[in-house]
Parts: structure tokens; C-alpha cells; sequence
């Protein structure tokens, strides 16, 4: 069955800008749509699903065709690189647009029952609105191949995220003060960020990034200003993905935004952070080079190290579902930081396929903690008593992924952490394994309490009735279980996905892209 | 005899002079500094103005909250739609040139600019007024002997 | 030091960058805080210009007389957001590398303002939802400062709702 075959030619040209310019479009008119309850929430999200759609076809088609043909340049307003603007597609990128694109329609179907209980019905149009802009702002990020383009759609996928965060705050006021301390951690990353690239453009004199590495291979490495840069440039993205010890407002942000966005969120936000890390790290600055192999192995590492060891002991003692959860997403990208840390192909590729099935558990866990408070209001752990009972499949759906989280053989959790104990193994470093034995065991303890309140205890009981059987509606079990289906079907059969690592650890590994593509008129 | 009779004479005087200058920067961005988003604070800034010398319902009534609205989404439509139209005429998006091949003085590069300039003019302007309008509507005015 | 004098500008990029970021860790007060990042990201636009100055440098507009009489080639209109600097920059590098076809002007370089503008804009954004957000932590707390806010969440903790 030959996909490619199927799509028309202009996707294939003019995918990568659809991919951006459609949901910030819809955005736009979604904004615009009349705010009457009954009419206003639903067109909205029939807006927001056909472009989640769409972007999903589109992501796939360039998927295949990367995987098939080779990178996909694009120049912006037809103005060749490095003077224009160029989005490139290649395999480090197309993954994860896909990952991006799918976790954002199987968020919208749960978010159809999810918006509708937490968000007022005249915000609701504005709300999948931003929502969209956040969606156009990850798309961006990771596709673009301008390194101030790279900013300007960080910045505006972050707002969006501010924004969208704070909505929670009808739920509960704490909501507020997470996303304005999101807000202020952000800008100052960002701004960092920014540092470091005035910093290269000081060094270089252009911002396409595969002419930068140019400039950078042919001098400039001995230069205060380069290294300069990527420590800011390190800073920046390090404090977007929550790396230790930049990642406190996390917990916040994931545990108080609106359940829908934070499943979103939790899936895609600190991944295309991470993938930025790692284009910046080996396809701009050269891993070869003495301060980059040692900021890259020791400090990333290190950190890394540290981010497992905290958070998980964190999550061990939270009483809030979610931000166990919470901590236990910054523990697996501590895991993702730990696999970039080693520098080898197999310790990216590790590290890279952990930042795909991470997306995949976490995504459906958030789903499940978020149907939760739906049907019954539940937030914390201890309420979770009698929910194997209560709430049979959504409790099911979750205790499959929060296996796949702990790494039972079987899911992708093993795989990704096989991968990445191997490639420690291969690499010499046995502490790396040490830790991520210690932290799974960490794991088994905070989600084997999770799941021990579900189905030992019994339901809570109102008076002398015990609360009876209230199952989470059709749309959010939907989306659970295709998460949770994945799990284990990407966990058994991991052929693809490890391709796809594979694919984009060969070309990370390949050193900086130097060469500019010629394209575009003038 | 109104207390604020010469701040209300002089505003009225300076706010088309002022929204006047912000279309001349905005105009101005081809040859100059300028542009949309400059001009797009100052023709606010205007209607801002007008706001705080004579009131916020006042200035609802001139700029209503659902021109805001629209306005906003328009300047985006613009821009966007500008990127649309080179799109369906062959080129990538926002390749101005397509608007007009034949020119030998770019005449395709000058539309397209000034496209998305009024489009970014458009969603600046309104988007600030927004934001004022955001924020002043929460508080009650003040009476005119408060300040 | 000689450095540091010949280069005040870095100097107060740095001195407004340190006092920006001290004012968001040290403030309890949200506004402040909000002050604190809005100095902490002039200092970078700072940094921009400063980086971007060239010396004797002409507005990067091509005189059309000389276009015309030199066939064309490069278009001096702006083009919009940040695609603008990157053309004009070819322009002007074009320019001052063929300075040796035309007369020898030198062109300042449009790229960084432009890149400043779009921090600029960026910078406004989070401002007016840091804001917002200010506002409304206001009404549904009745206070803003965060050592307040915390003790609030605290006994709201206590007694186990949500709030």
C-alpha cells in the first residue's frame, strides 16, 4: 500500500507552510465565531478537530516522504536561503510533527465532554482558539529551520500556553498564580534564548541554521561568543523542557490548566523543546567540539541524573493525582536527557524514541485523571478509592499506561528504557543504569500506590449507599484507549518507532547540516 | 463651567492630527522607519486618548467593542489571505512577486507589502484597543471631580 | 577595564539584565515582578541594537536612479515581519560588496531592528497577559503578593478544597 502515491502534489510542495498557516488561519476565524452556548462551543470544536485533521494527513504525507526521498525544503516567500526564511523537513522533525499533529486530534475528541464541563460557554470559542495558536506555535517550532523563526514560535505557542493555563482557574484559583509563574520562568527562558541567538548572529552573520553551521565549522569554534551562545541558547530551551532544576513550574501548570490542554501539553510541549535542544546541540554546534561534547555529556547528563532522582522521589509523596503526574513527566525527561547526554547514536536514538512513547503515555494518563474529575470531581490520590469499580474501563485504560510508565515488558515504557539502558551499557556508564533501575522501582512505588486505591479499596460510600458504577462518556474512553492500544502495540511491535529514532539518530549523529538548500527565485 | 474644558479642546484637536500621523508612519514604512505595528500602537494610542479625556463609554460608542473584535480577526484574514492568494496564483506562500511577474521594478513586492502592512495595522490597532478596553472596562470610571 | 569603558554598552547590557532578573527573583509583589522581566528583555534589545551598529552607516534604501541604471536585481521594499531583514540585508550586502560598481555607501544593517521589533512585540504580549493575569488573581484572591497568595493556598490546602 503506497500512501505516498495517494497524496497530491502540492501537499508535498507546500506542506510544511500549510502546516503552520492553517491552524493559525482557523485560529483566527475560530476567534470570530458567534459565542452562543448551544452553537459557538460546538463549531468551534468541529473547527479545531477538521484542522487537527488535516495537519495529521498532511504530517503523515511528509512523514513518508522524508522516510522515502530525503529532507523537504521549503523557502518562505520564495526568497532562497540563507536570506529567506526555509522550513525544512527532515527526519528528526517529521516524527514528531506527526506525534504533534496526532495527539492533538485524539485531545480533541476527549476535549468535546472535557471543555464543556470546564470551560464557560462563551469563552469557549476563544479558548479552542488559542488552542489552535498553541498548536500552530508547536508545529512551527519544530519545523522551521530559521533560528529567530525558532524564537517567534516559541514565544507564541508559550503565550497561547499562558493563556490556555490560566483557564483552568474556574476549576480552581491556583490555576492563576501557576500560569503567571509559567509566564515569568518562560519569558525568562525565551529571553534567554534570544541571547543566544543575537550571540550567533553576532559570531555568524546569518540566522538559517544550516548556514550558521557552515560559518561555525569554517571558524569561530575558539570564540568566546560561540560558546557564549550555546550556553544561553542551552539555558533557554533547558528551562522549556523543565530540565532540572528549571522545572518547577511544571507541576503548577500541568496540575491547574484545564484537563484537556494539559493532556495536550504534557504531550507535545517539553518534546519540542527537546527536539530544539538536540537540533541546536548537533546540527548547529558540533558535539565534536571540546565545551559542547562536555556541556552536552556532563552537564545535560547530570542533570538529567538529578531531574530522575528528584522528581521521582517528589512524586512519590504528592497527594494530587496530577501532579504526580506531573513530576513523573519531569523524571522521563530527565530519562530523554540522560540518553541525549551520551552523545552516541544508539544513546539518541534511546533518548528519542522515550520522547515518543512518553507522549503516548502521558498523553492518555492526563485523559484518564481528567475524566476522572469529570465523572466524580476527583483530584487527589486518596479519593481515588473503589475506581477499578466505579469506573471499570477508564481505570483499566489508565492502569495499562501507568504499566507502560513503570516499564513492564510489553509496553512501550520497556522499550524506550531497554534502549536506554543498552546504550548506557554500550557506553560505559553503569551509573546511568543504577539510577534507572532505582527510579522504575520509584515508579512502581507512585503508581502502584495510584493503582492500589483503584482497585483494592472499596468505593466511598454517600450515607449507607455506595457510590455506584458512573462510567466516563464514549468520548474520552475513545481517545484513552487509542493511547492506551499504543502502549502496548507500539511496545510489542516497536519496529517503527525504532526505525524512526534510528533514522533521526543517524543524522544527528551525522554532524551539522551545512549544506544550504538552493531553492526559490531570486 | 466643566473642569476639564481645555483637556476635552485639545484632545479634540490633536486625536485626528494623531491618527492622521499614524497612517503617515504606517505609509512611511516603505521608505523609512515605519510600518504597520507603529502605526498601529499610535492610531490606538488616539482612540486611547479619547478614552481617558472623556470617558470609556464614550470611546465605545466611537470604536464599539465588536469592531474590536472583528477588526482584530480581519488584519489576520489579511495578512493570512495575502499568503492564501500567492498560494493559489503558483508561487510559495507569500512570495509577493507572483502578484504582478512581469514588472521590472517589483511592482509585485510593493502590493504585497502593502497588503500585509494594512493587515498588520488592522490587527494592531485593534488589539491594543482591546486590551485597554480589557482592562479600563473593570474598574468604574471615575467622576469627573476624582481626578 | 580599558574594554569595559570602550564598550559601555555591553556593560549596561549586562547591569540591566542582572537588575531585571534580581527584581523578578527578590519581588514578592506580582507587578513587580512583571517591572523586573520588562528590564530584563530591554537589556536584550540593547544588546540587539548594539550588535547591529554599523558604523557610517546610510538607511538600507537603494536610490531607484541607481537601481534602474544598474538592471535590477534586488528590491528594497521591506518585506514583512522577519523575512524583511533578510532581503534588505542581502541588499545592503550586495551593496557594500559591490561598492566597487557603485559609489562607496554603506548600508547599516535593517536585521536586527527588525528582529528587536518582533522581541518588541513579543515583550508587549506577555506584558499585557502577565497583566490580565494580575487582574484577575486580584478579584479571586484579594491580593497580590505572592507570599500572601501562598499562605492563602496553604489554609485552602488545609481545609481540603480545591478553592
Amino acid at each position: 500500500m503506497d500512501l505516498l502515491s495517494y497524496t497530491p502534489a502540492w501537499i508535498s510542495t507546500h506542506g510544511p507552510a500549510l502546516l503552520v498557516v492553517l491552524p493559525l488561519m482557523m485560529a483566527v476565524l475560530t476567534a470570530i465565531l458567534p459565542s452562543r452556548a448551544a452553537i459557538g462551543g460546538k463549531l468551534a470544536w468541529l473547527a479545531v478537530l477538521a484542522t487537527s485533521g488535516i495537519c495529521l494527513a498532511v504530517a503523515v504525507s511528509m512523514l513518508l516522504q522524508v522516510m522515502a526521498h530525503g529532507p523537504i525544503d521549503y523557502a518562505m516567500g520564495g526568497w532562497a536561503p540563507p536570506f529567506g526564511i526555509a522550513y525544512r523537513v527532515d527526519a528528526l522533525n517529521a516524527p514528531i510533527l506527526v506525534l504533534i499533529s496526532a495527539v492533538a486530534v485524539l485531545c480533541t475528541l476527549y476535549a468535546l465532554p472535557s471543555v464543556d464541563a470546564e470551560v464557560e460557554p462563551k469563552k469557549r470559542a476563544a479558548f479552542y482558539a488559542a488552542f489552535l495558536v498553541s498548536f500552530a506555535g508547536l508545529l512551527g517550532m519544530v519545523i522551521t529551520a530559521d533560528a529567530f523563526n525558532v524564537f517567534v514560535f516559541l514565544e507564541v505557542s508559550s503565550i497561547s500556553t499562558y493563556v490556555l493555563v490560566a483557564m483552568g482557574a474556574s476549576r480552581d484559583r491556583r490555576a492563576l498564580t501557576s500560569s503567571f509563574n509559567y509566564l515569568v520562568m518562560g519569558s525568562i527562558g525565551a529571553t534567554f534564548f534570544v541571547i543566544g541567538i543575537g550571540f550567533l548572529y553576532m559570531q555568524t552573520g546569518t540566522l538559517n541554521m544550516m548556514d550558521m553551521a557552515r560559518i561555525l565549522q569554517d571558524g569561530g569554534v575558539d570564540s568566546k561568543v560561540t560558546k557564549l551562545a550555546f550556553a544561553f541558547i542551552l539555558v533557554g530551551l533547558g528551562l522549556k523542557l523543565a530540565m532540572f532544576p528549571l522545572h518547577t513550574w511544571l507541576p503548577g501548570a500541568y496540575s491547574y490548566a484545564p484537563s484537556f490542554f494539559t493532556a495536550f501539553m504534557a504531550a507535545t510541549a517539553t518534546k519540542a523543546a527537546l527536539y530544539l535542544m538536540l537540533r541546536f546541540s548537533f546540527m548547529v554546534f558540533d558535539p565534536s567540539w571540546a565545551f559542547i561534547g562536555k556541556a552536552v555529556m556532563i552537564l545535560v547528563a547530570a542533570l538529567g541524573l538529578l531531574g530522575m532522582m528528584a522528581a521521582s522521589l517528589q512524586a512519590m509523596f504528592q497527594n494530587d493525582l496530577r501532579r504526580v503526574l506531573a513530576f513523573s513527566s519531569i523524571a522521563q525527561v530527565s530519562y530523554m536527557l540522560l540518553g541525549i547526554g551520551m552523545a552516541t547514536t544508539l544513546g539518541l536514538s534511546a533518548g528519542y524514541l522515550h520522547m515518543l512513547n512518553h507522549a503516548i503515555i502521558k498523553g492518555g494518563l492526563f485523559i484518564a485523571a481528567g475524566a476522572f474529575w469529570y465523572r466524580f470531581g476527583i483530584t487527589q490520590v486518596c479519593d481515588m478509592r473503589g475506581l477499578g469499580k466505579t469506573m471499570p474501563w477508564t481505570m483499566a485504560g489508565f492502569t495499562v499506561l501507568g504499566i507502560s510508565l513503570i516499564g513492564v515488558p510489553g509496553t512501550v515504557g520497556f522499550v524506550s528504557k531497554l534502549a536506554l539502558v543498552q546504550a548506557a551499557a554500550l557506553h560505559g556508564w553503569w551509573w546511568a543504569i543504577g539510577a534507572i533501575v532505582l527510579t522504575s522501582i520509584m515508579a512502581i512505588i507512585y503508581v502502584g500506590r495510584l493503582i492500589e486505591q483503584a482497585y483494592f479499596q472499596d468505593p466511598p460510600k454517600k450515607g449507607a449507599v455506595t457510590v455506584s458504577k458512573n462510567e466516563a462518556p464514549l468520548m474520552m474512553l475513545i481517545p484513552l484507549w487509542i493511547f492506551a492500544i499504543s502502549a502496548i502495540v507500539f511496545g510489542i511491535n516497536a519496529e517503527w518507532t525504532t526505525s524512526l529514532a534510528a533514522a533521526a539518530a543517524e543524522l544527528l549523529s551525522g554532524g551539522p547540516d551545512t549544506i544550504v538548500p538552493h531553492m526559490g527565485g531570486h | 463651567m466643566n473642569q476639564h474644558l481645555l483637556l476635552q479642546v485639545v484632545s479634540k484637536m490633536m486625536i485626528p492630527l494623531i491618527a492622521l500621523f499614524g497612517f503617515y508612519v504606517q505609509f512611511h514604512g516603505d521608505f523609512g522607519p515605519g510600518g504597520g505595528f507603529q502605526a498601529g500602537v499610535i492610531v490606538a494610542s488616539s482612540v486611547i486618548l479619547y478614552a481617558l479625556v472623556f470617558g470609556i463609554e464614550a470611546a465605545k460608542k466611537a470604536v464599539p467593542p465588536s469592531w474590536v473584535r472583528i477588526g482584530m480577526t480581519l488584519g489576520v484574514l489579511i495578512y493570512g489571505g495575502t499568503g492564501v492568494a500567492t498560494w493559489l496564483l503558483g508561487g510559495e506562500f507569500l512570495n509577493y512577486t507572483v502578484f504582478a511577474p512581469q514588472s521590472t521594478h517589483a511592482a509585485g513586492q510593493h502590493w504585497g507589502i502593502l497588503s500585509v502592512e494594512i493587515g498588520v495595522l488592522c490587527t494592531v490597532t485593534f488589539a491594543m484597543l482591546a486590551i485597554f478596553y480589557a482592562f479600563a472596562s473593570r474598574m468604574p470610571d471615575l467622576s469627573g471631580e476624582d481626578w | 577595564m580599558i574594554t569595559l569603558f570602550e564598550h559601555y554598552n555591553y556593560a549596561i547590557v549586562i547591569i540591566l539584565m542582572m537588575i531585571g532578573l534580581y527584581v523578578v527573583f527578590s519581588s514578592a509583589n506580582m507587578i513587580k515582578k512583571l517591572v523586573g522581566l520588562s528590564i530584563f528583555q530591554t537589556s536584550v534589545f540593547l544588546l540587539y541594537i548594539t550588535m547591529g551598529k554599523v558604523t557610517g552607516g546610510q538607511p538600507p534604501i537603494l536610490d531607484p536612479a541607481e537601481y534602474e541604471s544598474h538592471g535590477g536585481g534586488h528590491e528594497s521594499a521591506p518585506a514583512a515581519a522577519h523575512g524583511s531583514g533578510h532581503e534588505a540585508a542581502q541588499a545592503s550586502h550586495d551593496a557594500v560588496q559591490s561598492a566597487a560598481h557603485t559609489a562607496d555607501v554603506i548600508y547599516s544593517n535593517p536585521l536586527p531592528h527588525v528582529l528587536i521589533l518582533t522581541a518588541i512585540v513579543v515583550g508587549v504580549a506577555t506584558l499585557a497577559i502577565g497583566l490580565a493575569l494580575v487582574v484577575r488573581t486580584r478579584e479571586m484572591y484579594g491580593t497580590i503578593e505572592e507570599n500572601e497568595i501562598d499562605e492563602l493556598d496553604y489554609l485552602g490546602n488545609l481545609e481540603g478544597h480545591a478553592g
